[in-house]
């Protein structure tokens, strides 16, 4: 069951279109935003908010990858792992999460606080090796600077 | 006329298309994936890659997608070109990278599409050596076996089922090497249109599950061209046999029928064939014996005299006409309870005698403006409601020439539409699976519906019949449709039988006239319920409570019952009184409630085991022609008939003789086949010229196939495939001996792998097979030009067509308006695709998606009767039995209007509308009617 909430959110989005199918990705990020991910009931109920089937908005749902439709932990990192990162030292921040906070690329820890994903690019080649906490981006990384962030979270 | 230049020889193509198309239809095999040429071109594959130069001088080129470029005057291509060729080389061998190449096991070994473009493109040898990706497929319901495995990313799937279909629960998830086709959950699919995904994917991700549970190599398959009896459309279909059993159904490519397509109900129906509910054997006195002994025993009972027959409209002309011979003209009884008689009757007099030609699928699929009237097509003839979906893009298709977008750019066209429909306006007194496509839906009673058509056909023409107290917005509603259509080019008008309204059936052609008579080309479409409904009617004869009367009269001592179970047509007392003569003789394939009560049975063919000619919705004769010998006794209705013909005239001449000039009664009328010899009698042929003798009206059904004399450099057309193995392996289990392979003096088809390989007319197609091109995307060979019509033209003949001059009075009374009953419910039949139909739910697969009987409610008199959805109700029709019923609330369905399913176990007779009483019992488990 959507919430009246989520509900009066996907509207001020469905109004934006002319067809309320074109509001999918917009309902899935509504849903996500509350709940974090999008699960199947979730799933099939913005669908039906939408007048749409489940098998239509999850063809939209799959071909963005930031419409989680697995759990994520509590905090969701995006490791951007193209040239300049690479360049810049990104193998060495996946090694370092993996030892240090126990979670690889495309894996939730245990806790569920952290979920580690990559990223085709963050538009932040300037300040290489960069990556996206929670919406906020981190550049110019070391893993003393990624400890001290990843300290902070709950 | 374009000339281009294929490796600088000029050809001359037809304007418009793209260059695939034209290159195909000049014979040169260039490969291709997601190009189809009902569905067009979106350029996905890159498969068909050709150089392209820009003139003579050029020697460099560029790779172009011939299936995105338009074949235009002076274009110079390449398909030779080793850069071209190297192209396409590496998009195969690309996509092949993650095929499981299990070509061993797959179903579509031997007619795959990606076998033979993997041969024709010269990819022989595997270089990908890592880790190939993996899917886990899904449980998409009786019909379709989903293998993702095997995908190769064309889009094929999704276009059709969406785009063509209109199916919403199938779609692609996921991107690049991940890309998956299928559902958001498993299931069955929901769209009726969705077997035609095993033949539009061009490998085997989407295979057919029933011809899996009794699979045979395709090229083992005996076949023979075939038309379906599951509704009234006539779709042409080659269903292949081997071991005794039918195997499958595919599609035989028909221009005006049904294009390259097939609906569910008649792809996977063709289970009864192999029912242990088969009538095998002849039975008399529920003792089996052998044919000759029942042949004697019917022959004496006919000979009796007092003998009357009762056809069918699920068996062939020409069975129908055997048997009207036998007992002659005025002893023949159609089969039809009155009502149903009356309908296809009206239906004929409409399609003869009036000015609206009959449109063909083909035809409703280049209507402009569409106007349905009181028939759910998705349930009663799936495949028009594909023909319609295209219909409504006629006119949107304006939007993107005007945009110089040419047709074959799908994505572009459909981009540049957007949701554009064109006009198609729905009456319905239920939800039907074309809302979603109409202009303006109407949910009415039937005759408010007809009323409607009425009000339409007066604005179309002034002096069509008046309809009286119209609610005013009604009439405006009226008016605009009626403006709407007449500014149409080609407007087509849908109505059926299903509703049981004749005046509906009438305000159709009242529109359709008007239109004509107001100079514009307006053509009719109108369904029946079964598959030779249009021959039953031709061929006339009086009703079931006729046959009934003369039984009870003592005019009838013996009844002879042709494939026609009557305990599913009439109700109990007309029944009861014909079955309840002293002789009942029934032919049959199915072992049902009528056989149960005859004294004699003779086990009748399938389609798939005789010969003869449907008469379809549009009057077109079409021939179905044997496909193999069948286990037991079994023949053809039309030859045990003509035997019994043949052995009652031996006997008269013999008692003629006997009785010294003496005057012997006799019914047995004295018109015969004029035939000398027994084993001529026997010839299919004959029956068909004897039948076209007695009713010259017939007389197209000749050309509806050539004959059995046909040949082509002197040889038959062969059922077999050149590479059928295991001929004396097959039946190895009970003899080592090579069978004979049968004869067939009937048809100009052979048992055999042996007979005239090459393409031969379309009515006797038995396979799609040509060098190279080993899977049904060998119709292109087998066309004048690509997606076109077959070579030597469509099979078939239309019985009778309208010239468009002729006049035919308006239907001049338009029914009162539809008037509630306290207390009462208008109950209306409500046809499923599954279920419906007679033979088809035979199969398990049709059985499974049934319903189960229910008695439909408007949620206005579910309320007024407590009943909530599920709640056992009981239902009472004028005085009959009652009826318990699980209700099921129909949120769309028109209050004081219910719905029972039609053709459902005991609801099968009953005769609808009618009105009828309902009550609630509460939601007591179990004792469900």
């Amino acid at each position: 069951m959507l919430t009246e909430q989520e509900r009066a959110e996907i509207e001020v989005h469905a109004a934006c279109y002319l067809h309320r199918r074109a509001a999918g990705p917009e309902a899935l990020k509504v849903v996500q935003a509350h709940r974090g991910w999008v699960s199947d009931e979730a799933l099939a109920d913005v669908a039906e908010a939408l007048g749409v089937t489940a098998t239509e908005l999850e063809s939209l749902a799959t071909a963005y990858t930031m419409i989680f439709r697995r759990p994520v932990g509590r905090h969701v990192i995006l490791l951007c792992d193209s040239v300049s990162c690479w360049v810049m030292g990104y193998e060495r921040l996946v090694e370092h999460l993996r030892s240090r906070w126990g979670v690889a690329l495309g894996e939730t820890t245990a806790d569920e606080r952290l979920t580690l994903l990559p990223a085709a690019c963050l538009g932040a080649c300037d300040r290489a090796p960069a990556l996206m906490i929670d919406g906020v981006l981190y550049g110019d990384l070391t893993v003393e600077k990624l400890d001290r962030i990843l300290e902070g979270l709950k | 006329m374009a000339k281009i230049y294929i490796e600088n020889i000029p050809y001359e193509v037809a304007d418009g298309q793209n260059l695939l198309q034209a290159c195909l239809t000049l014979g040169f095999d260039l490969p291709y994936f997601c190009w189809h040429p009902a569905m067009h071109a979106v350029g996905a594959c890159r498969q068909c890659a050709v150089k392209q130069f820009k003139d003579e001088a050029d020697t460099k080129g560029r790779i172009v997608m011939s299936c995105m470029t338009l074949a235009e005057e002076g274009i110079r291509i390449s398909i030779d070109d080793p850069e071209a060729r190297a192209f396409r080389a590496g998009v195969i061998e690309l996509l092949m990278t993650n095929h499981p190449h299990d070509c061993p096991v797959c179903d579509e070994g031997g007619e795959c599409h990606l076998q033979d473009m993997t041969v024709m493109t010269g990819h022989a040898y595997r270089r990908y050596r890592f880790t190939k990706r993996t899917h886990r497929s899904q449980n998409l319901g009786p019909f379709v076996q989903h293998e993702m495995n095997r995908c190769i990313a064309c889009y094929r799937c999704v276009r059709f089922y969406q785009d063509a279909a209109g199916g919403r629960d199938l779609d692609v998830f996921q991107w690049h090497n991940h890309v998956y086709f299928g559902r958001a959950n498993d299931g069955p699919l929901e769209n009726e249109l969705s077997g035609n995904l095993v033949e539009i994917c061009p490998t085997g991700v989407f295979t057919d599950k029933t011809f899996k549970r009794h699979y045979a190599r395709p090229w083992d398959l005996q076949t023979a061209p075939s038309v379906c009896g599951h509704c009234s459309l006539g779709c042409n279909t080659i269903p292949g046999e081997r071991g005794g059993r039918l195997r499958r159904i595919r599609t035989r490519f028909h221009g005006e029928v049904n294009g390259y397509f097939l609906c569910d109900r008649g792809r996977f129906g063709y289970e009864f064939v192999n029912s242990a509910r088969r009538v095998r054997w002849a039975r008399v006195k529920q003792k089996e014996v052998p044919a000759a002994e029942a042949v004697a025993h019917v022959a004496a009972l006919a000979g009796g005299g007092r003998v009357i027959g009762i056809g069918s409209p699920r068996a062939s002309l020409e069975s129908n006409f055997a048997l009207r011979a036998l007992v002659g003209a005025e002893c023949f009884y159609s089969g039809l309870a009155a009502k149903e008689q009356a309908l296809a009757a009206l239906v004929l007099e409409i399609l003869r005698e009036g000015p609206a030609r009959a449109a063909s699928l083909h035809e409703a699929a280049c209507a402009d403006a569409v106007l349905l009237l009181g028939e759910d097509v998705t349930q009663t003839a799936p495949l028009l409601a594909a023909s319609l979906r295209q219909a409504v893009l006629t006119q949107p298709i304006e939007i993107a020439t005007k945009l110089n977008i040419h047709r074959f750019h799908d994505a572009a066209v459909r981009e540049a539409l957007q949701k554009e429909k064109g006009p198609f306006f729905v009456a319905t007194a239920d939800a039907t699976k074309l809302d979603d496509i109409a202009t303006t839906v109407f949910r009415e009673a039937p005759e408010e519906v007809a009323r409607l058509g009425f009000a339409i056909a007066r604005g179309v023409q002034g002096d069509a019949p008046p309809v009286v107290d119209l609610p005013p917005e009604r009439r405006q509603a009226a008016g605009l449709i009626a403006e709407t259509l007449r500014n149409a080019q080609r407007p087509l008008v849908v109505a059926g039988v299903a509703g049981g309204s004749a005046e509906v059936i009438q305000a159709a052609a009242n529109v359709a006239w008007a239109l004509c008579a107001a100079g514009v080309p307006a053509k009719l479409l109108l369904v029946l319920p079964e598959c030779n409904s249009l021959g039953a009617a031709l061929l006339g004869g009086g009703d079931l409570e006729a046959a009934a009367q003369a039984v009870r009269s003592g005019a009838a001592e013996t009844v002879i019952v042709l494939e026609n179970d009557l305990t599913r047509r009439a109700g109990t007392e007309t029944v009861e009184a014909i079955l309840s003569a002293p002789h009942v003789v029934v032919l049959d394939a199915i072992e049902n409630a009528t056989t149960a009560r005859a004294e004699v049975v003779l086990p009748a063919a399938t389609f798939a085991e005789t010969n003869g000619t449907l008469v379809n919705n549009e009057g077109r004769a079409q021939r179905f022609f044997q496909v193999f010998e069948p286990e037991g006794e079994v023949r053809g209705s039309w030859r045990w008939l003509g035997e019994i013909e043949q052995k009652l005239k031996i006997k008269n001449e013999k008692l003629k003789i006997d009785s010294d000039g003496e005057e012997k009664r006799s019914s047995v009328p004295q018109q015969s086949w004029g035939l000398q010899r027994q084993e001529e009698a026997e010839r299919f042929d004959e029956v068909v010229a004897a039948m076209v003798r007695a009713m010259p009206e017939l007389a197209g059904v000749v050309e509806a196939a050539p004959g059995a004399g046909f040949r082509v450099a002197g040889e038959k057309i062969p059922r077999q495939a050149q590479r059928q193995s295991g001929r004396t392996a097959v039946p190895g289990e009970a003899s080592a001996e090579e069978r004979s392979v049968p004869a067939d003096a009937d048809t100009a088809l052979a048992f055999s792998m042996e007979g005239y390989a090459g393409i031969p007319p379309a009515a006797l197609v038995a396979r799609y097979r040509r060098p190279g091109w080993n899977s049904n995307q060998a119709i292109n060979k087998y066309q004048q030009e690509v997606g076109g019509p077959p070579r030597g033209g469509d099979a078939g003949k239309r019985l009778f067509d309208a010239a468009g001059l002729r006049e035919k009075p308006y239907f001049s009374t338009a029914p009162a308006a539809f008037v509630r009953r306290a207390g009462e419910l208008w109950v209306t039949a409500a046809w499923h695709v599954f279920g419906s139909e007679e033979l088809s739910v035979l199969s398990p697969g049709v059985a499974e998606l049934s319903p189960e009987p229910y008695l439909g409610l408007s949620p206005e008199d579910a309320a007024a009767l407590g009943a909530k959805d599920g709640d056992l109700v009981e239902l009472r029709i004028a005085g009959g039995p009652a009826h318990r019923l699980r209700a099921r609330v129909r949120p769309a369905l028109v209050a004081g209007v219910a719905t029972l399913p039609a053709g459902l176990g005991e609801l099968a007779a009953m005769e609808l509308p009618a009105w009828g009483k309902a009550v609630t019992i509460g939601r007591t488990e179990g004792g469900a009617a």
